[in-house]
């Protein structure tokens, strides 16, 4: 036994996911159906009250636990939602995939949802519960590590202006993506700051959504379709607050780190065999320094990376393919799951215009709390 | 003989220009009062001054804390017992608070002076402070000022012995607040200078020289309360005070700082006193209490002070009237601020010694700084092994650093930073530094401010502030 026993042993048969936005009208139980009904469908599952043997689901915002899904799919099952900030939805996954690799159940579903939009609240709002525990907002946590990545390494407001315009570009070509919309440098530079280095378009879109996926034991699978994906490893960490951490040198996040060195481990693979990735982009610099802390280049190399278009659709490698938190959408619980959904049809040869060509391996990455939690998936063709 | 040891005042650095108030451009050297921003209060400002008043002085010896306030925030609870906490102070302190009055603040020093003259304690620290708010555009609006003053007084080697006192109590309704009252409210102007304030400082100022068979001319300078300016020129001729006599209560520039202002004068003379000279601090309210000093050759071994004159170099203007009555609460919102239960009382009580005391903790094993208090060490894992190290009078770095233009404040971005105090990284709010002068490495040092108002409650924290270049 080590990291690599669950390597290959989960299948994933089926996704589903429901349009991303303001849905105004719909409760988190009508996305919750559209998202997982989608994945029985695409999974061939008829009679979900016999074909799934147990639920994991994820949400940060709800407050009634795995009733909501329970009661949304009228499932009577071992159901357990989890929360773990925005790699809750991949927290989730990683249950179903522990569970499927323990040959305690054959079929289990995954479903990550959040509904934001019904605090009537635009964008996250700047909790005061303790006097020390937030003394600013979330785009605040994730800018601190500017100021001294930019000194350190050159890098600039315009480097994050390219990251910002590939994803609302990659978001115009994803059916179920919120916002659809080009942007521009201009626009960029000319949009209101949030948290500096941070404008309007650096920030993820904070919408409502669901995703789910059918998970089933490998050598059940290809009774459920003839391409079905494998996990190839999925991890989560949670640590101590980066903030008081001494050591911490605001030019990388040690989440990604750590959880990085494990899935590659678990999986088998090296960053460089990675041929489409869903990074987590909440801010326009987690991205550009995820590249890093995956080792999709070297620490502080970023920035020419990007320069060279290496992780646009046709780049070397493309990364959040459907526009990422930033266009798709970020409904905190669901977005692990989305980048599942995502990557699963691209190494399906299912995404359309946006499809990158033939890739084998694909990873999808979040990171969350102060940054505190990463969760990594990593996925192949079986 | 009693008197006092050290002194210190706080003033907050925001001044708000009358032209400001009156819709026209502010001009530079134009009249301006103090006034306390949307994370000071009575409270905030009562600390600050203290920690000037301690500034390298013994902390562990203060016995007693009086603490005197028309504008403490709470009804029924203490704020002496606050500020003993916010200093670190010893838990067996005394604390007493005063308050009711304008005169609070000398009725506190005078009764520290009798405290210790008595023998019943050692060191007492004073501190008055007062945060009034008088109703957006009434007269009263440019009069009121905010400010705070502190005072260690004791019988050790004192800069300046009490040498005197004498009070007068009078019932008249001239400027009052009842219960709940958020506005100052005060009778007719006329009534309230001729049969109140003149006669009533007129009456205790004389009764001291009576007393003590001196006239004004025997005193450098006379520290004399007033409601506005005026009537401040009226009490002086009514004395007979030469003109070079009175110590300038700066109206047009700080305010009449309710019952931190004479008191505030008394600091600001002191600043430029000579050993063996005579100083007169009188307070009105309800009567009048008037105090008389004595300098002595202390005075010239007492390091530099922040007091009254370092806080007039700080300042910095309200850019609209708007924002003023924003960060005082006072514009309509669509909704009434909501009424919840707060933040919870036992973690509160709990975390007091961070929160409030600004206190880390150091690994016996490694040596390590932390903050704020955990079980396991972040640096070497040892586990419950740590001893108190206070952060709240050291200074820091800013380790780095964010402009937040979302969190809700009336001048918009805050300066968010991480810190480093002694190894601990600490996250804190910058104030007093507009964006473009923060730097990375910036030394910074340590104010107890308003974080938010959560369950209606002032709910109070350390923000970091640059280290002034001089003091």
């Amino acid at each position: 036994m080590g990291l690599d026993a669950i390597r290959d042993k989960a299948a994933i048969v089926g996704v589903g996911c429901c349009k991303f936005g303001e849905n105004w009208d719909q409760s988190p139980s009508d996305m919750i159906v559209d998202a997982a009904y989608q994945a029985y469908a695409d999974a061939g599952i008829e009679k979900p009250q016999e074909e799934i043997d147990a639920v994991f689901c994820g949400s940060l915002y709800s407050q009634k636990g795995p009733h909501e899904t329970s009661d949304a799919l009228k499932l009577w099952k071992p159901v357990t939602e989890v929360s773990n900030y925005c790699a809750t939805g991949t927290d989730a996954f990683r249950c179903g995939v522990m569970a499927i690799a323990c040959g305690l159940y054959d079929t289990v579903l995954v479903v990550g949802y959040d509904k934001p939009k019904d605090r009537g609240v635009s964008g996250p709002s700047v909790m005061m519960n303790q006097v020390r525990d937030l003394p600013q907002t979330p785009a605040g946590w994730f800018s601190i590590c500017a100021s001294r990545y930019f000194e350190k390494y050159g890098a600039s407001r315009e480097d994050l202006a390219r990251v910002a315009i590939k994803n609302h570009h990659n978001g115009t070509l994803a059916p179920n993506s919120f916002l659809k919309r080009e942007i521009t440098l201009d626009d960029y530079m000319k949009a209101r700051i949030i948290s500096w280095p941070f404008g309007l378009y650096d920030c993820a879109a904070q919408t409502d959504g669901a995703a789910a996926v059918v998970l089933t034991r490998a050598e059940l699978a290809k009774s459920r379709r003839d391409d079905p994906v494998v996990v190839k490893g999925v991890t989560v960490f949670a640590g101590p607050n980066p903030q008081k951490d001494p050591s911490m040198d605001f030019l990388a996040w040690k989440p990604t780190v750590a959880a990085a060195r494990d899935a590659f481990e678990m999986s088998g693979v090296t960053a460089d065999d990675v041929d489409v990735a869903q990074v987590h982009d909440c801010f326009s610099l987690t991205e550009l320094l995820t590249y890093e802390d995956l080792g999709f280049c070297e620490k502080g190399s970023a920035k020419e990376h990007i320069a060279d278009g290496a992780f646009e659709l046709g780049g070397r490698l493309p990364v959040n393919t459907d526009g990422g938190l930033k266009s798709f959408g970020h409904p905190t619980g669901a977005t692990g799951v989305r980048m599942i959904y995502e990557n699963v049809l691209q190494l399906q040869g299912r995404a359309e215009k946006r499809q990158v060509p033939d890739p084998e391996i694909a990873l999808s990455h979040n990171i969350g709390g102060h940054p505190t939690a990463c969760g990594i998936a990593i996925l192949g063709r079986a | 003989m009693a008197g006092i040891l050290s002194y210190g005042a706080y003033v907050p650095p925001t001044r708000l220009a009358f032209a400001t108030v009156g819709g026209r451009p502010a001009k530079e050297g134009g009249p301006e009062k103090a006034v306390a921003w949307n994370d000071e209060d009575a409270v905030s400002m009562a600390v600050s001054a203290a920690v000037n008043c301690l500034r390298g002085l013994d902390r562990a010896t203060v016995d007693a804390v009086m603490f005197a306030s028309t504008t403490y925030p709470f009804a029924e609870k203490q704020g002496a017992a606050f500020l003993a906490r916010a200093l670190d102070l010893p838990r067996s302190v005394r604390s007493v608070d005063f308050s009711g009055s304008l005169r609070a603040g000398t009725s506190a020093l005078r009764a520290a002076a009798d405290a210790v003259a008595a023998g019943s304690a050692r060191r007492v620290l004073v501190v008055a402070s007062d945060c009034r708010t008088a109703a957006p555009g009434t007269p009263l609006e440019t009069n009121v000022g905010d400010a705070a003053v502190a005072f260690l007084v004791g019988d050790a080697d004192p800069i300046a012995t009490l040498d005197a006192s004498h009070a007068v109590a009078d019932e008249i309704v001239d400027v009052w607040r009842t219960a709940g009252d958020r506005f100052i409210h005060t009778w007719e102007d006329r009534f309230v200078v001729q049969e109140g304030y003149l006669p009533g400082i007129v009456e205790a100022v004389a009764g001291l020289l009576e007393k003590t068979g001196t006239s004004p001319d025997d005193y450098a300078k006379l520290c004399l309360y007033a409601p506005d300016a005026r009537s401040h020129g009226g009490a002086a001729r009514k004395l007979r005070v030469d003109a070079a006599r009175l110590q300038d209560p700066l109206f047009g520039r700080l305010g009449n700082a309710g019952c931190a202002f004479a008191l505030l004068q008394l600091a600001h003379a002191l600043e430029d006193a000579s050993p063996g000279e005579r100083l007169l601090a009188a307070a009105y309210g309800d009567g009048a209490e008037v105090l008389a000093f004595t300098t002595s050759e202390h005075l010239e071994k007492l390091e530099p002070r922040r007091s009254v004159s370092w806080h007039l170099a700080r300042r910095r203007g309200v850019k609209s009237y708007d924002r003023y009555l924003k960060a005082r609460n006072l514009q309509l919102g669509e909704y009434e601020p909501p009424r919840d239960q707060g933040l919870s009382a036992t973690i509160h009580f709990r975390e007091r010694d961070e929160d409030v005391s600004f206190v880390a903790q150091k690994c016996n094993a490694c040596g390590a700084v932390q903050f704020p208090h955990q079980r396991v060490c972040e640096t070497c894992f040892a586990k419950d092994g740590f001893a108190r190290q206070r952060l709240s009078d050291r200074t820091g770095r800013v380790l780095t650093y964010t402009f937040d233009f979302f969190f809700p404040t009336p001048d918009p971005p805050t300066v968010v930073t991480i810190c480093e105090i002694d190894g601990a990284r600490v996250h804190l709010q910058l104030v007093n530094c507009a964006p473009e002068d923060v730097a990375l490495d910036m030394p910074v040092e340590f104010e107890l401010r308003r974080i938010h108002q959560s369950g209606g409650r002032p709910n109070y924290y350390w923000k970091a502030t640059p280290v002034p270049e001089a003091g």
